[in-house]
């Protein structure tokens, strides 16, 4: 009996099976990364929708509740970590500006001082730095808390009171965190221009403080406070969005809870530098 | 908004060959072919084995899911309704959920009082009263600044019907309320169950209607007056309790616990 009888007789047919080519692997592999990427953006889309619409349509329904939640998320995701970004603003200040003003003095290029600081800090560092904290923070205790909740049916149960749970768990975080990292980044901003500036002054760069103010203002446009409100915000929106969509918005398991917040984390990076490229864009062809 | 008809004596529940959709997966069948009637103050209880689809029933019958086929009328309108065009009669319906399922960033004061405060405008009145006096009812007062978390199983089944309770509904969801429990707390759930089918105490002498699921039938033997039973995903009304020792039907013997478990 040959090797091909054998199989069918015993009902093994792992001598028929022609393993894939590598290019075929890869191209399965990306083809179902791709599809699981777009099946994700299209239910963030819709997920971000419905929560617009239910902030336009509902924001003043049930304000009893609804408007303490807000305070409370601005309080948890901004007030309580108000220490955390004192540290880090005051540690960018001394280790990274207070070299930067140092080199830009000793290269004599200290009119360049303003600009610099404008487009490192306010621009980029700012609210990415900020937002990145408070997303480490905040964002995936927003998984947990959901995931938690929506494991443990809290959700039909605000369902069978007629309670909205986009209304009363979503739209309360997306508010509170949206003004939490606008008002955390401005306290970035301040203690990392600073603090960079008393590093100049302790190691005795000759650099008075109206001086550097007046670099700093001098470099600062109208663009760059409307853009720093709408980005710094617009990072807090979209960090609650996805970290509340991963929560929420499936069917969870206790034991999935990890995985999901571990995916609202990588996702919600990604989103921010992706809407921080788009508003680089804005500062090229303005 | 629509105002309810509290005095209507037009079935709460009508159900015409309604398939029930599972609640995990509400595209999914788990009963076919429901035909059921509930009118105002009935007492009913529903017998089935685990997973029978007694939770999917009481989940649509809440209107949380939407039937999959068939006509389902709740207070005489058709179900489902979209937005909160029917808040006000979906507000006549409250739900016990299994294990409480309350929300653990609230106090047990937070969670009953948390459906008034948000159903202000319907609710009306002095909401602080009522909670304390729903608290007292229950007898959670004592652990009404605790955290769901902190209480037992039993505690957290009672402030489950507390907060299902304070909105006032006229019909009330049960959704297999003595599991678990030992039998001072069954007899105190009887008991209650009892006043509310009677209209004595919290709600000034309206009877409310009651819809249990049980895995159970014993304890409610004497104290329903309708069962059915969840059987191959299919709802059979067994009549009134006089009759259900004479029925002879194997599963109905096994919930009445006078033959040994299915295998």
């Amino acid at each position: 009996m040959d090797d091909s009888h054998s199989a069918a007789a015993t009902g093994d047919s792992v001598g028929d099976f022609v393993p894939a080519p590598p290019s075929w692997k890869f191209a399965t592999s990306v083809g179902s990364s791709l599809l699981g990427f777009l099946a994700t953006a299209r239910g963030l889309a819709a997920f971000a929708l419905i929560t617009l619409g239910v902030i336009l349509s509902k924001f003043g329904v049930a304000r009893d509740v609804t408007f303490p939640a807000i305070y409370q998320e601005q309080a948890r995701s901004g007030k309580r970590a108000l220490p955390m970004i004192i540290f880090l603003s005051v540690a960018l200040g001394l280790v990274v500006i207070g070299q930067t003003i140092s080199y830009l003095k000793s290269y004599g290029a200290s009119s360049l001082l303003g600009p610099v600081m404008v487009a490192v800090v306010v621009r980029e560092l700012g609210p990415l730095l900020t937002v990145m904290l408070v997303l480490a923070r905040s964002g995936t205790r927003n998984v947990i808390e959901l995931g938690t909740a929506r494991s443990q049916g809290e959700l039909e149960a605000l369902e069978a009171l007629r309670i909205d749970p986009i209304h009363y768990l979503v739209m309360p975080r997306v508010i509170g965190m949206g003004m939490a990292v606008f008002s955390l980044t401005i306290y970035f901003i301040i203690g990392t221009l600073v603090s960079g500036y008393l590093f100049a002054f302790m190691t005795n760069i000759p650099l008075r403080p109206d001086e550097y103010l007046h670099q700093l203002t001098d470099a600062l446009s109208g663009l760059d406070f409307i853009v720093l409100a709408l980005k710094s915000s617009l990072f807090g929106v979209i960090i609650a969005v996805i970290t509340c969509y991963h929560g929420l918005a499936q069917p969870l398991r206790l034991e999935e809870v990890p995985a999901a917040a571990i995916r609202a984390v990588a996702q919600s990076v990604v989103a921010c530098v992706l809407l921080d490229a788009f508003f680089i864009l804005i500062y090229m062809f303005a | 908004m629509e105002k309810p008809d509290i005095k209507s004596s037009a079935p709460v529940v009508e159900m015409t060959a309604v398939t029930v959709g599972l609640r995990e997966d509400p595209d999914q069948p788990a009963l076919d072919d429901v035909n059921w009637c509930v009118n105002p103050g009935e007492y009913w209880v529903i017998g089935g084995l685990h997973a029978s689809g007694k939770s999917d029933l009481l989940s649509m019958t809440a209107g949380l899911t939407r039937p999959l086929r068939g006509s389902f009328r709740l207070f005489g309108r058709e179900m489902p309704v979209e937005g909160d065009q029917f808040l006000a009669g979906l507000l006549r319906i409250g739900m016990v959920f299994d294990g409480g399922q309350l929300f653990h960033h609230l106090t047990i004061q937070e969670n009953i009082a948390l459906p008034l405060r948000y159903h202000r405008e319907m609710a009306g009145g002095d909401f602080a009263k009522t909670v304390k006096t729903i608290l007292e009812m229950t007898g959670l007062s004592s652990q009404a600044a605790q955290y769901p978390g902190r209480l037992g199983r039993a505690w957290q089944k009672r402030a489950g019907l507390a907060r299902a309770l304070v909105l006032r509904p006229e019909v009330l969801l049960l959704d297999n309320p003595l599991g678990g429990l030992d039998w001072r707390h069954v007899q105190w759930w009887l008991d209650v169950l009892d006043q509310l089918s009677a209209g004595r105490g919290f709600f000034d002498g309206r009877p409310m209607t009651l819809v249990v699921a049980a895995e159970d039938l014993r304890p409610w033997k004497s104290r329903a007056a309708h069962f059915a039973i969840l059987q191959k995903r299919r709802f059979c009304a067994l009549g009134h309790h006089p009759e259900l020792g004479r029925l002879t039907d194997p599963l109905v013997r096994e919930l009445l616990a006078e033959t040994p478990a299915a295998k």
